[in-house]
């Protein structure tokens, strides 16, 4: 029997599955959170979550709005300062993935959440990076989750927010004590990952119903293809189930509080 | 010793046209209520810090108080863009808002710099990242014992720094609980401080390792029952994650904005 989802659901699925039950986890508010917590909710019970407003080990039963909402805290081992959740936490390395979103991402899997044109004269403003720029040096390795659309999968970024590979792909070389940056980016159509020489980022799998043509439409430069292109597991019925009922008790939650 | 003072009092008396305003609160007890008063008493030519403005600055933003920002993360968190945020850097409306731009890590550090009277805080930063080259406050060093490359910024030493809490006591030590964000280094880093407090108590009830500013650490207090509307302040009231999603659609406008600020700052709430 095969069933019914939405790519939405398919994105949050697959980046859900890329953690695992050992693994400590800087969530960004989002798409990661949805997925972050999927995993935990699934196939990685006793995944660590930490938000960047302090909160340790934190296992909300509704997705939070922002990231220092009341259940992240109330839910968690402990609550931490912000500097000492950079300084000790972050930096100190004890974060094995830094799960983030971005506005934009080029092919060196930079991201920009800073602005869209000129810095001092924008065109758009966004919110900036936050936490972003050290948690993706700070943590050991990086997961990127983002809808899949030409105005997101730009050939250059804007500015480089955060850094993936740099401009050239080069940026983390020799540069000691950083984390090996991303490794995989994950999107309502497929997943990517950097090349191992190059750092280009190159499509991996495909989800399904998913062609070749829908992702070359949806990316801003000469997407590459692995020659073993695989297709992605289809999200199994408990998964579903799982993500549906998070999203409707989230819904729920946040508009029926005054 | 923290002199206990009314809201209207303590922003009259400590902050001044020009001054240097850290209103802190990671998300949690964000201090509304002397956001508003700053408002209503139209202070001028401020230069706001915050690691997170939101909701509270794009008011003060928008009412013309600000003439700079410096920040790490300025959104509406879960909705979106802060409108009158935007409409200052990209329009210059009702003024140009000149921004200094950071992370939050090193926002973090800077505090924690200014609490402990360092001139400068150095962290493991902005590696690859361009905001270096459009804030000339982030710096490079080299770390004398390591070689390591590390990023410098100055230290935050706000001239007055203002946070809510959940209570003071009847000797004006404060209590605060659960996300503490960086309101305790706020406070320390600053020459003056406001803390604004769900109600005083004559026992905080605090455990021995719980987050408690000193009285003598502590400018001035003021009883601002719900003054964190329409963020929180855990263990009195929740979230009122309903007005972050309207206020997308007030913000947005000028003359919507307008009519809020008159109708919900100058004309209520008043002290």
């Amino acid at each position: 029997m095969s069933l019914e989802f939405t790519s939405s659901e398919m994105m949050s699925v697959t980046a859900a599955r890329a953690l695992t039950n050992d693994m400590t986890c800087f969530v960004g508010i989002g798409l990661p959170s949805e997925a972050a917590n999927l995993a935990r909710l699934t196939h990685a019970p006793d995944v660590t979550l930490i938000y960047e407003s302090g909160t340790l080990q934190t296992k909300p039963d509704v997705l939070p709005l922002s990231i220092g909402d009341g259940e992240l805290c109330e839910s968690a081992l402990t609550t931490v300062s912000v500097p000492e959740m950079f300084r000790y936490w972050l930096q100190g390395g004890h974060i094995s993935v830094g799960f983030l979103g971005t506005a934009q991402i080029d092919r060196f899997a930079n991201l920009n959440t800073t602005l869209i044109g000129d810095y001092r004269e924008p065109k758009v403003r966004l919110p900036g990076g936050g936490g972003a720029p050290e948690i993706a040096t700070n943590a050991k390795e990086v997961f990127i989750t983002v809808k899949h659309s030409k105005r997101t999968f730009v050939k250059d970024v804007d500015f480089v927010t955060t850094v993936g590979f740099g401009r050239d792909g080069k940026a983390r070389d020799n540069v000691p004590n950083i984390g090996r940056g991303p490794t995989v980016v994950i999107t309502d159509l497929c997943i990517l990952k950097p090349d191992p020489e190059t750092k280009e980022l190159v499509v991996t799998s495909l989800h399904p119903n998913v062609t070749r043509e829908d992702v070359i439409e949806a990316t801003g430069w000469d997407i590459r293809f692995a020659d073993q292109l695989e297709t992605t597991p289809a999200p199994t019925a408990e998964e579903l189930e799982v993500l549906r009922d998070l999203k409707a008790r989230t819904n729920a939650h946040h508009s029926g509080q005054q | 010793m923290a002199e206990f003072l009314s809201l209207q009092e303590a922003v009259s008396k400590h902050i001044n046209n020009g001054d240097t305003v850290a209103m802190e609160g990671f998300t949690h007890l964000i201090p509304f209520a002397a956001g508003h008063e700053i408002i209503r008493q139209e202070k001028r030519d401020l230069t706001l810090i915050r690691m997170t403005p939101d909701l509270v600055y794009d008011q003060l933003i928008g009412a013309g108080c600000a003439k700079k920002l410096i920040f790490s993360w300025g959104g509406n968190p879960g909705v979106g863009s802060l409108h009158r945020l935007r409409d200052a850097v990209e329009k210059g409306w009702p003024n140009k808002l000149e921004i200094l731009e950071h992370s939050h890590a090193a926002m973090a550090c800077a505090y924690e710099a200014g609490a402990a009277g360092l001139p400068l805080a150095v962290l493991r930063g902005y590696v690859g990242s361009d905001l270096p080259k459009v804030n000339d406050q982030i710096k490079f060093i080299e770390c004398p014992f390591t070689g390591e490359r590390l990023a410098a910024v100055p230290s935050v030493r706000p001239d007055v720094t203002v946070i809510h809490a959940q209570r003071a006591d009847r000797k004006g030590n404060v209590l605060v609980e659960g996300i503490v964000g960086i309101q305790k280094e706020a406070v320390l880093a600053a020459k003056r401080s406001i803390v604004t407090v769900e109600e005083i108590v004559d026992d905080l009830g605090a455990s021995v390792n719980a987050c408690v500013l000193p009285s003598w650490a502590v400018t001035a207090i003021a009883e601002a029952p719900k003054g964190a509307r329409p963020s929180y302040a855990l263990g009195y009231y929740d979230r009122d994650n309903a007005f972050y999603k309207d206020w997308d659609g007030i913000a947005r406008d000028r003359d919507t904005f307008q009519a809020w600020l008159k109708d919900n700052v100058f004309e209520k709430g008043a002290a």
